[in-house]
């Protein structure tokens, strides 16, 4: 049970705000430390596995360079007028098609996108961009919801295509576990079992979609509102 | 041996670093210019250092780092953003030239991961096989620099203040994810999972076969969202629950059982601030002041989704 520590120290340092690094540092050292490490025992294994997790930082550090130049030279307004163009485009349509094309490509085994390299540059400004060619001027509560939806349908896309593809990390680590119990469960099998979730995945986010769409415009239209009262 | 290796790539993101660093060092209005410049050194050597220092340096470095983060030194510095008429302007004059290296960047990595991977001649491979997604994107994201470059007649220099631009927006939370993931490593080794199986199988009357797959679908989900990660939660709750009671005793079908188990373990991630580099650093990135927006923007579509596993589970585990 003391080993749970760390777990109450995350919790506890989550809800008091503290520095969320020194809240891990200190859930780290103290879980370590309850289970019988000593402290250069834990300080190389916060060093092993801060270097075996370097790839969750490169790619965005790669990107941002690359991002930020076309940024400068008008990637998000070229964005706003192509989106413009298109009659039908709402904040909704836009995040649910990428949120389509993303679980696609990765359920055939290809990984584009992502946070930096699609959400911030193209997906969350098309998004609003289409719904201010709707409703007029965003309010910034509606801005803020559009772009959490964006970034939430990078990952509803992202998480629930990648496991019907076989040859991906999830279906091979679940392939590994069950080898070291010497059990044959076939990789075919797992991935065809993830695939009534992917649907059911989707036409969530297609739901939240649509409720984001009439949020906005109701946003809009109590806005004319209290416009027209003043 | 392999021409490019994924070392390679880690040590352009350092060199990158340091070129960073030195921007901030030189930048005389910049408000805590030292600390700053100090923490991206640091991260740059823990980039290109990790297979040449030993594991508890480089601990003791993210310590370093951690102590600047959390006495404020790491801040970022006055922006020159450039106003919305001039981005206009070039908008107009480049029209949609200015998606072309945007898009090649996923164009690369599909290209990459489907031949690169395969080219090699005898033993010389032209990239590590393994690592091949990866270094695709790596690729793929220098690419688009060069073309970006030509296209909009920018210099290096510009790139690299845009790319710091950005950077400084993320801050510390850029190793977020590294860290929380280095927090589950530890908590994997100090079996905290055991902890959590055994609390679960002790306290749940899992010999009723549904009660079984909604003990084994939460356990996947809290302990993702404790981990921060469904791959580590897997081996734990499905070693602790979800084979001796759901397979072993009940029956249940394997593949049906792992397959939406790991996907239960997902509605986790999608709850939990510890997935920091799906939940955090996008929030950041999308300059959200609230932190946690992307997460209760999820949390619907994770209840959703987890009932309608649980639901799945129940129908099919115990049937096919």
């Amino acid at each position: 049970m003391i080993k749970l520590i760390g777990v109450a120290l995350i919790a506890a340092g989550f809800a008091l705000r503290i520095n969320t690094l020194l809240v891990v540092l200190a859930a780290g050292l103290a879980t370590g430390f309850a289970a019988r490490f000593s402290l250069n025992e834990i300080m190389a294994m916060i060093g092993k596995y801060f270097s075996d997790n370097r790839a969750m930082t490169l790619p965005i550090v790669l990107m941002l360079p690359v991002v930020g130049l076309l940024e400068r030279y008008g990637l998000k307004e070229r964005a706003e007028v192509l989106i413009r163009r298109s009659k039908a485009a709402t904040a909704g349509r836009v995040i649910l098609l990428y949120t389509a094309v993303r679980q696609i490509s990765i359920s055939l085994g290809v990984s584009i996108g992502g946070h930096a390299g699609a959400v911030r540059p193209l997906v969350a400004p098309m998004a609003e961009a289409a719904a201010r060619g709707r409703g007029g001027e965003l309010s910034a509560a509606s801005v803020v919801q559009i772009r959490a939806h964006a970034a939430a349908g990078e990952n509803i896309g992202n998480f629930f295509g990648e496991d019907i593809f076989i040859a991906v990390g999830a279906i091979l680590l679940m392939k590994g576990f069950f080898e070291a119990q010497g059990m044959n469960v076939s990789v075919w099998a797992m991935a065809l079992w993830g695939i009534p979730t992917a649907f059911i995945a989707f036409a969530a986010m297609w739901w939240r979609c649509r409720l984001l769409d009439r949020r906005i415009e109701r946003a809009a239209t109590d806005e004319q509102k209290t416009g027209g009262a003043q | 041996m392999k021409i490019i290796t994924v070392e390679a790539c880690y040590a352009v993101v350092g060199l990158y670093l340091f070129v960073l660093a030195g921007r901030i060092a030189a930048e005389r209005e910049h408000p805590r210019r030292w600390g700053s410049a100090l923490f991206w050194t640091l991260l740059g050597v823990t980039f290109i250092g990790a297979k040449i220092l030993a594991p508890i340096i480089i601990g003791y470095l993210v310590v370093a780092m951690v102590v600047l983060a959390a006495t404020g030194q790491v801040t970022r510095g006055v922006s020159h953003e450039v106003s919305r008429e001039e981005r206009v302007g070039h908008a107009e004059r480049l029209k949609n030239r200015i998606f072309w290296p945007a898009l090649l960047i996923p164009a690369t990595a599909v290209v990459g991961t489907l031949v690169l991977g395969e080219l090699h001649l005898g033993e010389v491979w032209l990239v590590e096989p393994k690592q091949v997604t990866l270094i695709a994107l790596s690729l793929g994201a220098m690419l688009a620099l060069i073309v970006a470059m030509r296209t909009t007649g920018a210099r290096v220099g510009a790139a690299s203040r845009e790319g710091s631009r950005l950077l400084q927006t993320l801050g510390w939370s850029l190793i977020l994810p590294q860290m929380l993931a280095a927090l589950g490593g530890i908590f994997a080794k100090a079996g905290v999972g055991e902890v959590v199986a055994g609390l679960v199988a002790q306290t749940v009357p899992t010999v009723v076969p549904w009660v079984a797959v909604v003990a084994y679908c939460g356990g996947m989900a809290l302990f993702t969202m404790v981990m921060g990660n469904a791959f580590a939660a897997f081996a734990v709750i499905t070693g602790g629950i979800g084979l001796p009671f759901i397979v072993k005793l009940h029956g249940g079908n394997p593949a049906i059982m792992a397959a939406i188990g790991m996907l239960s373990g997902y509605c986790g991630t999608l709850l939990t601030p510890m997935a920091a580099n799906f939940n955090l650093v996008p929030a950041m990135l999308l300059e959200l002041d609230d932190k946690h927006a992307v997460i209760k923007a999820q949390v619907p579509l994770a209840l959703v989704i987890f009932a309608a596993n649980v639901i799945l589970m129940m129908v099919l585990v115990y049937r096919f």
